[in-house]
């Protein structure tokens, strides 16, 4: 098979993700895009190591190896993201990362989104009756 | 590598170039679809066409137990959990309007730019370069397990430490302070649990 059919999918759904990380709202939505470029990453290691195996003879397998511990290491990385967005869902009462701007700097300050306390006022009536509830 | 007239070019394509080709068609369909659709829950079952279409393609490539632990990890329990997060986070079910933020069309110009940069160069690099797919397969089960517990036995083991660390940190995550949250928790922590047996 040719190298560059695994290569150039590889490259496409790694941009389809990019795009995907940088124009998704909702958290969820960005952690999936995540997740493609990760299978990106697989998919360039794996057919990297089947060609390598065959062109070359000591090669550790460390594609496939790699593979699994990426594989391993974004189920990890899927269940910590999770659970970070549950919990900004459960104070803010939203998984809107347009939102989530109380770490932003800049001239934009004075705004009514650059409150930083954990007080409910400043947030949308939506996410104070979230808090409430939750 | 070997010459190029060695080997069959472009134009003769092998059975195994063209069923990659379809699969990876439908993965790439699948991936714009999940990028882009406004319905949140759709997004996910498109995830789990695109996982599945990649499973095919490590099947494609000789690496089978890559392809088995695809479907177990990501099919099985990363969609599951990004399911279990769209209903804990009251994801609609219908059409978003806001499911894509003001700057879309400048995150489109940036992955059609490194889109077409990273294919140009790839394509340039790899031109002549064939993978061998005859003989033994390159990723079956023992071959596999002989190298990882060869040669990767210690960032396996640190693997799974990472991995109760993770599970620690999710559960440490997800309850509160108070006592009164303990229902969101629960799918959480077992579906972390259940990524972590499938790792092993």
């Amino acid at each position: 098979m040719h190298l560059v059919y695994p290569a150039v999918l590889s490259a496409l759904l790694f941009c389809t993700g990019l795009y995907g990380v940088l124009a998704r709202r909702n958290a969820i939505l960005v952690l999936m895009s995540v997740e493609l470029m990760l299978n990106a990453v697989n998919l360039n290691l794996v057919a990297f190591d089947v060609w390598l195996s065959k062109a070359a003879r000591e090669t550790l397998h460390s594609g496939q190896a790699l593979t699994l511990f990426t594989i391993a290491i974004a189920a990890a990385e899927i269940g910590i993201g999770l659970a970070i967005v549950l919990a900004v869902h459960r104070n803010r009462g939203t998984s809107d990362i347009d939102r989530l701007r109380d770490a932003a700097e800049g001239p934009g300050d004075g705004s009514d989104d650059s409150d930083g306390s954990d007080s409910a006022a400043a947030t949308a009536p939506g996410a104070e009756k979230a808090e409430a509830t939750a | 590598m070997t010459l190029a007239a060695a080997h069959p070019g472009f134009l003769s394509p092998t059975g195994v170039e063209i069923a990659f080709l379809l699969v990876g068609l439908a993965t790439f369909g699948a991936a714009l679809v999940t990028v882009t659709t406004k319905q949140l829950v759709h997004a996910a079952l498109w995830l789990v066409v695109t996982l599945g279409g990649l499973a095919v393609e490590y099947l494609l490539l000789t690496a089978e137990f890559i392809a088995w632990v695809q479907v177990l990890i990501y099919v099985g329990s990363v969609v599951v959990l990004l399911l279990f997060g769209l209903m804990l986070t009251k994801a609609p079910i219908g059409r978003s309007p806001d499911a894509d933020s003001g700057n879309r069309w400048a995150a489109l110009v940036v992955a059609v730019a490194a889109a077409a940069a990273l294919v140009w160069v790839v394509v340039d690099a790899f031109r002549t370069t064939w993978i061998d797919l005859d003989g033994a397969a390159a990723g079956s089960t023992a071959v596999t397990g002989a190298s990882l517990f060869q040669n990767w036995v210690l960032p396996f083991e640190a693997l799974s430490v990472l991995l109760l660390a993770a599970l620690v940190g999710a559960i440490v995550l997800s309850r509160k302070a108070k006592a009164d949250a303990a229902a969101p928790q629960v799918p959480e922590a077992r579906g972390e649990q259940a990524a972590e047996e499938g790792a092993r």
